[in-house]
């Protein structure tokens, strides 16, 4: 047995399915050994992409995603795949070839000294030098991976050392890390301070970040909201943590948030947040939510609570075992007159749009879509006015919400739901961009069809980079700079290259049909929606 | 506000890097940073010095503990520490100068470790304070060269009879 197979056997002693990468010299040691396994190898069409599909099946499966690619441009090319999972704390090992280890830092053709580029990046990497560890290190990288706050570890692997004789396989059975061992279980004193405060709080209300979905807590999460009938709030990364139309839900927070979901969590006089970073797009001024109120932060990773905000009772600990933890007390409080309060500030402030009816309303759409999908769908929104108005305006029954929170990286969408669909071959999974998104990552059209994965993906065409565009007319006085998308390809010309069915919307009367068509269909899809170029999520 | 991070660290390629790459990426500052094995070889101790509010000095150590590499991180003060640093110093002698810098030497409790027909090299090993007064003195005097180990530091004994 070589490195090689190790390598593909402590994938399959992993439960891995499959691999996302693109091979190269330094890497075909494994894609030879892939062959002689279980594993399907799935080529996406630049490496990035095989970060985020591999993202996109982490987060729909729970396991940890996998991608594979070569050393040099392949390993450089992953980067912003790696970040974008490490800002979202999603789990992946992603492996890299590397050259000759007795060649290493020679600057030999496609050496990249990966691990130090992805230090800050990864949870942990690895440089393997010696095949005999390639078991242990394997074990290692799944184990930091989905554990505690997961994220992103990378290991790297010198071409000799993939075709190197290894003298026995034993896959470890545990791991002994004596510099990690996560907290998981929240402190019972603090656990008791929370109860207590609940019991004197009029005005509570929980925060569920991302966390909480990462630690499989949304059913723990809707208990305990329910029992003791406690409002809840979301950041982006939180969306879907609580049902859109839970009577105890008030949407997201945050500067392109709710506004009515801003003011109970500033009104309240007891703010759990639970699995959130209080980074400053969600909370734009984190002096708000001490004042005048008690402050429970809680989160698995140590170094988030007090890193931007100081808390009053901070738990470390995984969101699961917590609310498992409140459930356990008895909770003598009744706050109906604090949703009562929050109820009428839902209804008062919902903003209000004013679509032009010449094109597609994506506010409307969006709704009208996510009503039809089926309860447990999976929506994966990209980045820019897409993104605001999916989180705004998608309703999640019992399905998943994906995005890229952290880092906002534009062409998330579409790999990240075909690693989702992969995962999920019998759920609907629908990626929804803008057409500067869909031109960064709309070479996977050809993985899906040759791979059989049929996501769908969804184009709201406004013929600008929305975002930008907004911002310049806000602070630069529509004095546009370099958002203009013209030049784009004729999608239908597209889909037909690509051999996909295809329907374009022009304004809402023709909505209702096109999503029943589109929904209906078992193909993998391209829907265009033409929107107002001057449309504004603000 | 100034501390003092031991932090005890895997004896491995490339921990320095990402201990020295934390303290860049997150804006925290160095003052010195010395590292050698320990007693175990597998562990390499780091002493670092550090500034900043009571916000950074928390996030310093807690974002040392997340590292993987890193197995234990103390922090204290100057008062609850012995510190010593190393300084080795060459200097520029002649005849009329060279009885006040071995009366200095000698004040400051330094050694002469090597001397040629102009220079001498200068030893001193004393607390961070001792070591930027020695420098005060030889203002005057012909400095031609200075390393400096950076801080060391243990906690006092007494410290480890109240755990």
């Amino acid at each position: 047995m070589i490195g090689a197979d190790a390598m593909v056997k402590c994938l399959e002693e992993e439960g891995v399915q499959a691999v996302f990468g693109y091979p190269g010299v330094a890497i075909c040691p494994f894609y030879n050994s892939v062959l002689n396994s279980s594993l399907e190898s799935i080529l996406v069409r630049t490496e990035q992409n095989a970060a985020h599909a591999a993202s996109g099946l982490a987060r729909v499966s729970g396991k940890v995603g996998v991608c594979a690619v070569t050393s040099g441009p392949g390993a450089t090319n992953l980067i912003t795949g790696i970040a974008t999972a490490f800002a979202d704390s999603i789990p992946l090992v992603c492996i890299s070839g590397q050259v000759n280890s007795e060649l290493l830092g020679s600057d030999v053709f496609q050496e990249a000294d990966i691990t130090g580029a992805v230090e800050s990046f990864v949870k942990y990497s690895y440089l393997v030098k010696n095949p005999e560890d390639i078991p242990r290190v394997f074990k290692e990288a799944f184990y930091i991976a989905n554990t505690g706050r997961k994220g992103p570890v990378l290991i790297d692997v010198p071409i000799d050392v993939q075709n190197a004789q290894i003298s026995k396989f034993k896959y470890p059975t545990d791991v002994n890390l004596r510099t990690y061992k996560p907290t998981v279980k929240g402190h019972a004193v603090q656990i008791a301070k929370v109860v207590t405060a609940l019991n004197k709080a009029k005005r509570p209300i929980i925060c569920a970040g991302g966390g909480v979905l990462l630690s499989d807590a949304e059913k723990e999460l809707r208990e305990f909201s329910n029992r003791y009938g406690i409002p809840v709030v979301s950041t982006m990364m939180g969306i879907g943590a609580m049902p859109t139309k839970n009577p105890l839900y008030f949407g997201m927070v945050g500067n392109n948030g709710k506004p009515y979901a801003n003011r109970a969590m500033n009104e309240s006089d007891l703010l759990i947040m639970i699995g959130a970073r209080v980074a400053d797009r969600a909370v734009s001024q984190p002096d708000l939510i001490t004042n005048n109120k008690t402050l429970v932060h809680i989160d698995v990773d140590p170094a988030e609570i007090g890193k931007n905000v100081g808390p009053h009772i901070p738990i470390v600990g995984d969101a699961k075992h917590i609310f498992f933890d409140f459930v356990k007390y008895e909770i003598d409080a009744d706050y109906s007159d604090w949703i009562e309060t929050l109820n009428g500030y839902k209804k008062a402030m919902e903003p209000k749009r004013n679509p032009n009816p010449d094109y597609v309303d994506p506010a409307a759409f969006i709704t009208m879509l996510s009503e039809k999908m089926e309860d447990d769908g999976i929506y994966v929104a990209d980045v820019g006015q897409n993104q605001i108005w999916s989180c705004g305006y998608h309703i999640v029954k019992d399905g998943q919400f994906l995005t890229s929170g952290g880092m906002g990286t534009m062409g998330y969408s579409i790999p990240a739901a075909m690693g989702a669909k992969y995962a999920k071959k019998d759920k609907q999974v629908i990626a929804v961009c803008g057409d500067g998104s869909f031109q960064m990552s709309m070479m996977e059209f050809a993985t899906m069809k040759q791979h059989g994965i049929k996501a769908k993906v969804i184009v709201l065409k406004n013929s600008y980079l929305g975002m930008v565009r907004e911002y310049q007319h806000y602070t630069y006085e529509d004095n546009y700079s370099v958002v203009d998308l013209s030049g784009s390809p004729d999608l239908e010309h597209l889909a037909k290259a690509y051999n996909m069915p295809f329907i374009r919307v022009h304004n809402m009367d023709q909505a209702e049909e096109a999503i029943d068509k589109f929904l209906a269909s078992d193909e993998c899809m391209l829907m265009e929606c033409l929107i107002d170029p001057m449309d504004l999520v603000k | 506000m100034k501390r003092i991070y031991s932090v005890l660290v895997e004896n491995r390629s490339g921990v320095l890097c990402k201990v020295a790459g934390l303290f860049s990426r997150r804006c925290f500052n160095i003052e010195s940073l010395a590292v050698g094995e320990t007693d175990d070889n597998s562990v390499s101790c780091m002493t670092i010095v550090s500034s900043g509010n009571q916000r950074t000095m928390e996030q310093i150590e807690k974002q040392l503990n997340k590292k993987l590499d890193i197995i234990k991180v103390k922090t204290f003060d100057e008062p609850h520490s012995i510190s010593r640093e190393l300084m080795l110093m060459k200097v520029k002698y002649n005849k009329n100068n060279r009885r006040d810098i071995v009366e200095l030497c000698d004040i400051m409790k330094a050694d002469i470790v090597d001397i040629s027909k102009a220079h001498m090299m200068i030893q001193i090993c004393d607390t961070p304070e001792r070591i930027k007064l020695m420098l005060t003195m030889f203002k005057s005097i012909s400095v031609v060269e200075v390393a400096r180990t950076g801080t060391l530091a243990l906690q006092k004994c007494s410290e480890n009879e109240k755990e």
